[in-house]
């Protein structure tokens, strides 16, 4: 045996050495793994303060060890910290192991004897499995200094903007023909009731005209490869059947089209648009797009008023014009594609789409816009009769066992704008149902209580049904809604002209398969995961991929905007860094042995295994390997081996925990 | 307290979400009985069935497996590659004359440490009631000396 190691058993005041025998586990350790190598075994009241790093590098540098196993709290809070300390005395880092002897001994159990013993046991495992540590060296990776953004709502643009006014390229790719996102289709903004297109164009203008900023609109990303640092996306350009090049996007096509098509996108249905459209008024870029399936010349191969009324020289519009592959490099991605909004129609008992006056939120939004189909005035279906009575019904869809039972966040206040806006312009009842209501963030409470002093009325109850079925002379011709209002105990059938549900946000329908593109997962209800849902919101999983926005979970505006500029400070500091440093933990595969059976290739699903068919063998790009070890408890011929995690390691490690090879106890002197 | 048998049971559990329950069970101050040590590897998809046979080899009366829920994985659908492995591993133990509930798995997110602690909890005791494991004939009736023997009880003898 040619290893020194020494063991670290930390008291941590009284989490530890109120259940463990600490001093004896050390004493334990030195004396009955001695024959292992462990030729110290030390206790110390908190390993973690700088005294008791201190001694760690001290016996390094002193006792020459070789190896260090620190038995404290969980390797997630303090791993870093031995690591670093092992590093400054002069010893690799990964030479350094961590057991849990708090959180997975002293606070799990109670019996002192079998807490004790269960220490030993799992500071021998750490002790057999870092006699088989290697030394790591981080695996450096140079950054691309551009950044790819995908998804141009508020979050997607406060990052690409963070980005290009640092002075760095970014590619911002939309789906839509115009970037804004939902923030684009909304009228006010809660608690402060701007108007949302005062406050969000100026950005998107800010957009459109960045020297630093590709913006890549009607667009959409289709194959991502490479690995952190060394993106590369295939975007395909959708036809426009505009020649951006040249359109002033003055406007004349889509006011001499003749073809009128309701607008299901923008508008959620309530309006209209030409099949030649630029989804509104202020739209990021202002070239329209030509909506094939509804363009008369590409169905009867009559009209061309587009092209035949547009002014530009050469003319603009192009209709042979065909979608376009292009390919971005980056060094990291934002993704920032937003959320759906939930279909109301899967409640049947809310009666929208068979109750006309029955609004989602989004209508509702579109209604109060002034730019809107109603050009701002609140009105029935009929789009001329101002309702006397309004019934706002939150949590739709939320926090429901039957559908979602995450919070959308946004609802409360929102329903709480939209009550104000009701009486603002109606001078109608408002009857806000509600489970709770959750006004937690900075001045959203007084906006609460703001709408109660403007006479809102609020029923704390699940509304039950809503039906245009009357029971009483006064229920007649009006949507009753029926509620029990849990503050009184009693229920009640409220009837009033219009109903607007409060819709909640869900993940996008696409949201796994966007997600399996960029090598992201999504959690239980289909946000994508982060690294970590305190410490880290806008990093993932794979390096270099980030999120912002709703794609991480349902948020309200300055939490996007947070999030995106978050996201971009991320990036920022990659590309400063130069270049990136991955954990060593990978897969190799030594190719004298590999048989080429390719069981591997198909098992990665960060497609990191490579198969060269002339020499028959596999191989593993180190950087787009993340380590999880799949592969190498797979591999038939035992050729790939995954460090930090070896099997040596861990065969070791269970041999420790069984207390196979324990030394004799020392003869009484 | 006469001869309550105290199965030991090797358990693995994935960096990314089991281990962290396991910490949260610890954070909270949520008890299980300590008859189980814990493995951390990066993910359930590291779990190479030669583990679970070499746990078992090695003295252990059970082995628990955890990872993330399906869909859930840090590493976007490793933890369906255990999952496999864990069917095959039941029929292996099946085919040795073992009990295949000697194995279990068990999924875990980071926020789950009650459910950790009640898994744990209810498979220890699963263990004890199935008694030492047997390497020797499948109806029990002959008792190995093997390595099962080697108890945690009294390491000491065994290595002496």
């Amino acid at each position: 045996m040619t290893e020194k190691i020494g063991v670290y058993v930390c008291h941590c005041g009284t989490n530890i050495a109120g259940t463990v025998d600490v001093k004896g586990v050390a004493e334990w350790a030195a004396t009955r793994l001695k024959h292992r190598g462990v030729i110290i075994g030390r206790e110390y009241k908190f390993m973690c303060s700088s005294l008791g790093q201190e001694l760690i590098e001290k016996d390094i540098k002193e006792l020459g060890l070789t190896r260090v196993v620190v038995a404290a709290c969980s390797p997630h809070l303090h791993e870093k910290t031995f690591r670093t300390a092992c590093e400054r005395a002069g010893l690799n880092p990964y030479l350094c192991e961590m057991v849990s002897i708090r959180e997975q001994v002293s606070w799990v159990h109670t019996d002192k004897a079998a807490a004790t013993e269960k220490s030993r046991a799992v500071i021998a495992g750490g002790v057999e499995r870092v006699i088989h540590d290697e030394p790591l060296e981080p695996l450096m990776v140079p950054i691309h200094a551009d950044t790819l953004v995908v998804g141009g709502g508020i979050a997607g643009i406060q990052a690409a903007l963070e980005i290009a006014d640092a002075g760095f390229h970014v590619c911002l790719v939309e789906r839509e023909p115009s970037i804004g996102g939902h923030m684009a289709q909304f009228d006010k903004t809660f608690p402060t009731l701007d108007c949302a297109a005062c406050i969000l164009t100026p950005k998107m203008v800010q957009v459109g005209s960045h020297p630093n900023i590709t913006l890549m609109t009607w667009s959409e990303v289709e194959k991502v490869d490479g690995f952190v640092g060394n993106f590369t996306a295939t975007i395909r350009k959708k036809a426009r059947y505009v020649n951006t090049d040249t359109c002033t996007g003055c406007g004349i096509c889509w006011e001499k089209c003749p073809k009128k098509v309701e607008d299901t996108v923008f508008e959620v249905g309530m309006g209209k648009r030409k099949a030649i459209y630029t989804p509104f008024a202020q739209a990021v870029p202002r070239y329209p797009v030509l909506d094939v399936e509804n363009c008369t010349y590409f169905k009867n191969g009559k009209c061309k008023a587009c092209q035949l009324f547009c002014p530009t020289e050469p003319n603009s519009i192009n209709f042979d014009q065909v979608d376009e592959m292009v390919e971005v490099k980056a060094g990291n991605i934002i993704l920032a594609t937003g959320f759906d909004l939930f279909d109301a129609t899967r409640i049947p008992q809310y009666g929208y789409g068979k109750l006309p006056n029955v609004f989602t939120n989004l209508e509702f939004e579109r209604m109060c816009n002034a730019a809107g189909p109603t050009e701002g005035r609140v009105v029935l279906r009929d789009m001329k009769t101002p309702p006397k009575s309004v019934a706002i019904v939150h949590c739709v869809g939320s926090r429901d066992e039957n559908y979602n039972k995450y919070c959308s966040t946004i609802c409360c206040m929102q329903s709480l704008k939209f009550a104000h806006l009701v009486m603002e312009r109606t001078g109608a009842e408002v009857y806000n149902c509600y489970i709770d209501i959750r006004a937690a963030f900075k001045d959203y409470e007084e906006f609460y209580k703001r709408v109660l002093e403007e006479g809102g009325h609020f029923i704390r109850g699940k509304v039950a049904e809503i039906s245009d079925v009357a029971r009483t002379p006064e229920e007649q011709g009006k949507l009753v809604v029926q509620v029990e209002d849990t503050l009184i105990g009693k229920q009640r059938r409220i009837p009033v002209d219009m109903v607007i549900l409060s819709a909640g946000l869900e993940p996008r329908a696409d949201a796994k398969e966007v997600g399996k593109l960029f090598g992201i997962s999504c959690g239980a209800s289909g946000w994508y995961t982060e690294k970590h849902p305190k410490l880290d919101p806008v990093a993932t999983m794979t390096e270099g991929i980030f999120i912002a926005g709703c794609v991480q979970g349902p948020k309200d505006i300055p939490a996007s905007v947070a999030q995106g500029a978050a996201a971009a400070a991320r990036v920022l500091g990659k590309i400063q860094q130069g270049e990136i440093a991955l954990e060593p933990i990978k897969a190799s595969i030594t190719e004298s042995q590999c048989s080429g059976c390719r069981i591997c290739n198909g098992l990665c699903p960060f497609n990191a295994i490579l198969f060269h068919e002339d020499r028959m063998v596999s191989e593993i790009n180190a950087a787009l390997c993340q380590g999880c070890g799949t592969c190498v408890a797979a591999c038939p011929a035992g050729a790939i081996s995954g460090t930090g995690f070896s099997n040596d390691q861990i065969m070791a490690q269970i041999e420790g925990l069984m207390l196979l090879d324990v030394g004799p106890e020392p003869v009484a002197a | 307290m006469s001869e309550q048998f105290e199965p030991t049971i090797i358990g693995f559990t994935c960096n990314w979400c089991s281990y962290r329950a396991a910490d949260l069970a610890g954070t909270s101050r949520m008890k299980y009985p300590p008859n189980l040590r814990l493995i951390r590897l990066m993910c359930s998809g590291r779990l190479d069935p030669t583990f679970v046979m070499k746990a078992l080899a090695s003295g252990a009366d059970g082995v628990m497996i955890t990872g993330c829920h399906p869909g859930e994985c840090h590493y976007i659908e490793q933890n369906y590659k255990a999952l496999r492995r864990y069917h095959l591993l039941r029929r292996t133990l099946a085919g040795l004359g073992l009990e295949p509930e000697r194995i279990k798995l068990v999924w875990a997110s980071a926020a789950e440490g009650a459910r950790f602690a009640s898994e744990a909890t209810s498979f220890v005791e699963q263990i004890r009631a199935l008694g030492p494991l047997h390497w020797g004939v499948s109806n029990g009736a002959v008792r190995s000396t093997g390595p099962t023997d080697r108890g945690q009880t009294e390491p000491e003898e065994v290595m002496a």
